[in-house]
């Protein structure tokens, strides 16, 4: 029963884990950066909605709208200033402004929302299904997680395989050139490419603050580095394996802290993941790399 | 002395340019110090900017010349900085003066740093690209928890060491000591630590960082490395082992960063393993980057402009840190962007037509 | 090109230096005494430092207003960090500090703490609490290796006292039979409080059954420690941590419908204040604190209100440390005949023979006729509190 417990735990951490990989494959697996600011839209995100239900008092879902259509909007000027005059630069260069960004959006939600913690009140409304007298709970945030995780999951690889604006992503992050000379904008594919994933880190950010409800400036960072991790597990650029490197993440988290060590939880995540590495060293699910001569 | 001049590479002297500038410094700064001209925050910057440039110059030979990308370089600062405190802290009694027992700590220091740049270095080298990235991140997280953990203390029966999480080890009370003293308390971290850095060591370790690796960088080893980084199969094709020429320039870089924490450490009475997170790594990042891949100059400069500038701006209040972001998006763009590319190079087109203008004014009379 | 960007950069540099090392800074006002403040602005502790910073401000405005003594605050920011409090506290010098009222935080303050003493500097830490703040403790060897640092007081209880005071009330009250503990271990703070509870708990044979901990960067799931303690038959869990985590324990054992009797100390101060907490999670939930913002006495009514009307929020304990930190300084400075001329060194001097002397009380907001012995330790009570309502209610 206490394994079952700690399995469900796992899985609902590793569920906004994985929920926030998504996003970053996404950003990923087009734009060929690892957007470290993707943390914090999480987290203005997350403000944004709490802003919406406490203060104006709005319903939940209206909040979860206006996160998105916010991070949608933060993510275009994002991408619009910062990244798009480096579309030729290397890609370290691209990297150190986003970590830039990182800064500002965390220096700018302090300067809005200050310093002490918000405690979110959660978008979710049902119940915790109690199984076994109360003793497993599922919690309404883990059920609602995971399935936005999957729809999100499905939804995405539909749309990368299916649609027109999919198949120029996919055709951008192959070959910028060539997609180009076929007659594909690029930067409105990468400017919808970021729109995209940062909708997504709206919904992360209230998932994640729906499950875990302590809202501070810097409550995107390690939720972030984690995910970002989870998607490098799971092999970064493929979409389902965000998913999987997230709930596994989360699982090994849990499992450490409670068969190992609390104390040494987070060096046993680590190790598994460079152990995984080693053995698939482009994640699970990741495209193998072939080499040109 | 011109012909002698010439006779010089470029290279060589851009190099000897980078030792005089550094040299420059040092003069002018001990010159302003003896005439007491040197405010308090300036003088106490000097010791981390040490620290800090040796951590971005050895973190520029890892990423800058053998071009890989490393995002756990405090790491290592760590592991160099705690076991340099550990021996500063064993030494007090035998030897007798600070300099010796700061050059002794520095030295165990960056050795055991660098044999944990070989030891992570074997799983890591296999890796590429972002996959590597990750796992440098992954180990400096993982050196992070695991010094939060360690307790080590020191008695007349020698070393005491301790682990939280292994076994029922709670607090400094499992090392069992009988008198010493408890060096590294765990979480607490290293308390009472000896300040025995000073400026003068810190410019001894940024020469011999400069020495070493800008004579790396000039060597037969260090074209190999280069020779790695810019086209691996080519490299390995012509006969240059690829583990090995990767695997020194690692384990350099480490035992340099080793030393540099050693010198941060022994800047301040308390330690905790959580100052050498992935913000430290990253802050390091920055410096290499802004200052430009494998230039070791600009990654001097870049340095302490950066480590300066959030300390000039402490006038303006609760707007720091957001100016220091948009200073740094700033000129990231426009050391980068293809906008300003152009313009520069408008720029310097117009420079140059003006210069030629004048110099086919004076040509004729030379001519 | 090169050549133009690397030289952009090396004027640049020379810029800055230039402004560093000629303190272009503004400089305190010889007509004032001044008071230096090092804390966290920005950060993950940003809400500490911002705080302290408040409290400060406030009973600062009140001091001016009385129009005897002068005093100016510069509060700088040190991001929860030895090395950026060392350079904050550098900075502060350069200003003319004569007094400085901090570090907010332990591990920044131990390294500041030893700064203050080598220049003879007279400091008061508001919630820096851990002893290697102030030096002449013994550590787990038996021996002290840290020395007295003569100038350093603190306002706060050290952590060794709050380990043992929740231990002893716990066992002298009766309050669990099996314990629980969760501490952060990855903090100073808690691990203090956590090492000297555990000695006491031993020594006073209580029963705990389970001892849990996380780490920073393992803060957001807590159902492990949780369904440790609870399988361990745990009926009350002591909680050594600041109120942030904490709220996400009360809020997950409440959905794992887990009600043991909770136990806290000064660190969960603030869990009724922030801002959108469903405060009956918090119902029941014991603390130790020596502040309490619902307190009915005049001054505290007087600093909660103008604190909400000036920021915004209820004031916390850090807050209220750091207004009787003030008053403390004033009281002292009063007596000692000190003004805006007095050298830093001389001030220390009779402040510290003033604080030490043995008739020297302040009464303040976290405490009545506070006084400090040469230890630097503050004699005050901890106050024991219960949550009833939402509101503090003294047991």
């Amino acid at each position: 029963m206490t394994f079952l417990n700690y399995l469900i735990n796992g899985i609902s951490l590793g569920s906004v884990y994985a929920i926030i990989a998504l996003g970053y494959t996404m950003v990923y697996g087009i734009a060929k950066m690892l957007n470290f600011a993707h943390g914090d839209v999480i987290m203005i995100g997350a403000y944004i909605s709490f802003v919406v239900t406490s203060k104006l008092g709005l319903p939940g879902i209206v909040s979860v709208l206006a996160a998105m259509v916010v991070c949608t909007a933060l993510g275009i000027v994002i991408e619009r200033l910062a990244y798009k005059p480096l579309r030729s630069a290397p890609s370290l260069a691209v990297l150190i402004t986003a970590i830039g960004v990182s800064y500002f959006l965390q220096n700018t939600a302090l300067l809005i929302w200050g310093s002490a913690p918000k405690y979110f009140t959660s978008v979710i409304k049902f119940e915790s299904i109690k199984l076994f007298d109360g003793q497993l709970v599922i919690t309404s945030e883990a059920i609602v997680t995971i399935a936005a995780c999957i729809i999100i999951m499905i939804a995405l690889t539909l749309f990368t395989g299916k649609s027109k604006m999919g198949k120029a992503m996919r055709a951008v992050s192959e070959d910028k050139g060539a997609a180009q000379l076929m007659g594909i904008n690029v930067n409105t594919t990468i400017s919808m490419t970021f729109a995209i994933g940062s909708a997504l880190a709206a919904i992360a950010g209230i998932l994640l603050c729906s499950a875990y409800p302590t809202l501070m400036p810097t409550t995107g960072s390690m939720p972030g580095i984690k995910a970002f991790t989870a998607a490098v597990f799971g092999g970064i650029g493929s979409i389902p394996g965000a998913m999987i490197g997230g709930l596994l993440m989360g699982i090994i988290e849990i499992f450490a802290s409670a068969y190992m060590s609390t104390q040494l939880a987070n060096a046993v995540v680590f190790s598994v993941l460079i152990i995984v590495l080693l053995v698939k060293p482009t994640g699970l699910l990741g495209k193998k790399i072939s080499e040109k001569v | 002395m011109q012909k002698l001049l010439k006779k010089i590479s470029p290279q060589t002297r851009s190099d000897f340019i980078t030792y005089g500038i550094v040299i420059a410094a040092f003069v002018i700064i001990q010159l302003l110090g003896a005439a007491g001209l040197l405010t308090s925050s300036f003088s106490g910057l000097l010791v981390p900017i040490c620290a800090y440039v040796v951590m971005a110059v050895s973190l520029n030979l890892t990423v800058g010349i053998l071009g890989e990308l490393s995002l756990g370089h405090a790491g290592f600062m760590s592991i160099g900085a705690f076991s340099g405190v550990v021996a500063a802290a064993t030494m007090e009694a035998t030897v007798a003066s600070p300099l010796l027992r700061m050059i002794f700590a520095m030295i165990i220091g960056g050795v055991i740093a660098g044999g944990a740049g070989f030891v992570i270095g074997i799983p890591v080298l296999r890796l590429r690209g972002d996959y590597l990235a990750i796992v440098t991140l992954a180990f400096g997280e993982i050196i992070k928890n695991i010094i939060n953990c360690i307790y080590i203390g020191y008695d007349a029966a020698g070393l005491h060491f301790a682990m939280a999480g292994l076994g029922d080890v709670q607090s400094a009370e499992a090392l069992g000591l009988q008198g010493g003293k408890v060096i590294i308390n765990g979480p607490v971290g290293a308390v009472g630590v000896q300040k025995l850095s000073t400026f003068p060591i810190g410019f001894a370790l940024v020469m011999l960082t400069l020495i070493v690796v800008l004579n790396i960088k000039r060597s037969r080893t260090g074209r190999a490395i280069m020779a790695v980084r810019d086209n691996r199969i080519a490299a390995e094709s012509v006969g240059i082992s690829i583990t090995r020429y990767k695997m020194t320039a690692f384990i350099i870089s480490a035992a340099l960063a080793g030393m540099a924490g050693v010198l941060f450490a022994m800047n301040y009475t308390s330690l905790i393993a959580g100052k050498f997170n992935i913000d430290t790594s990253i802050l390091v990042l920055v410096f290499v980057v802004l200052g430009g891949m494998g230039n070791i100059r600009g990654s001097i400069i870049a340095t302490v402009i950066l480590y300066m500038l959030p300390e000039m701006l402490r006038g303006f209040d609760n707007l720091r840190m957001l100016i220091y972001a948009i200073v740094l998006i700033i000129v990231m763009l426009f050391t980068n962007s293809d906008g300003a590319k152009q313009f520069r190079e408008k720029m310097k087109m117009k420079l140059e037509a003006k210069k030629k203008t004048k110099e086919t004014g004076k040509g004729g009379e030379a001519a | 090109m090169k050549k133009i960007l690397s030289a952009a950069l090396a004027v640049l540099m020379i810029v800055t230096c230039a402004a560093v090392f000629t303190g272009c800074g503004a400089k305190a006002s010889p007509d004032k005494i001044s008071i230096g403040g090092i804390g966290p602005l920005t950060g993950d502790a940003a809400i500490y430092g911002t705080a302290v910073k408040y409290g400060a401000e406030i009973a600062v405005e009140e001091i001016n207003a009385l129009g005897g003594i002068q005093l100016e605050l510069n509060f700088q920011d040190d991001v929860h960090d030895a090395e950026k409090a060392v350079n904050a506290y550098n900075n502060l010098k350069d200003w003319g500090m004569q007094i400085l009222m901090g570090t907010v935080t332990t591990a920044p303050c131990i390294a500041v703490s030893s700064e203050a003493d080598a220049d003879n500097i007279f400091t008061l830490t508001p919630s820096a609490s851990s002893t290697d703040v102030l030096g002449g403790f013994p550590d787990a060897s038996g021996e002290v290796t840290i020395p007295r640092k003569d100038n350093i007081f603190q306002l706060c209880f050290t952590d060794p006292n709050q380990g043992l005071a929740s231990a002893q009330y716990i066992n002298d009250q009766k309050l669990g039979s099996k314990i629980a503990v969760i501490y952060n271990s990855s903090d100073v703070y808690s691990t203090g409080i956590y090492e000297k509870f555990a000695a006491k708990a031993k020594e006073l044979g209580m029963n705990v059954v389970s001892v849990t901990s996380f780490t920073n960067d393992t803060a957001n799931d807590f159902n492990v420690q949780l369904t440790e303690a609870k399988n361990a038959g745990a009926d009350l869990i002591f909680l050594p941590i600041y109120y942030t985590p904490a709220s996400l324990i009360l809020s997950q054992a409440n959905s794992m419908g887990y009600a043991p009797k909770f136990f806290g100390v000064d660190g969960m101060d603030g869990i009724l204040t922030v801002e959108g907490f469903d405060t009956s999670l918090a119902e029941g939930v014991m603390l130790l604190t020596p502040f309490v913002a619902d307190a009915q006495d005049e001054r505290t009514v007087k600093f909660v209100s103008t604190y909400k009307e000036k920021y915004g929020d209820v004031p916390n304990q850090f807050a209220a440390d750091a207004y009787d930190c003030v008053y403390a300084i004033y009281e002292a400075c009063q007596i000692a005949g000190i003004d805006g001329a007095t050298s830093a060194a001389d001030a220390c001097a009779k402040l510290t023979a003033i604080f030490t002397d043995g008739t020297f009380a302040v009464d303040g907001l976290t405490g009545e006729g506070m006084q400090w012995s040469a230890t630097g330790e503050v004699s005050k009570a901890p106050k024991g509190m219960v949550i009833k309502d939402g509101v503090y209610v003294g047991m």
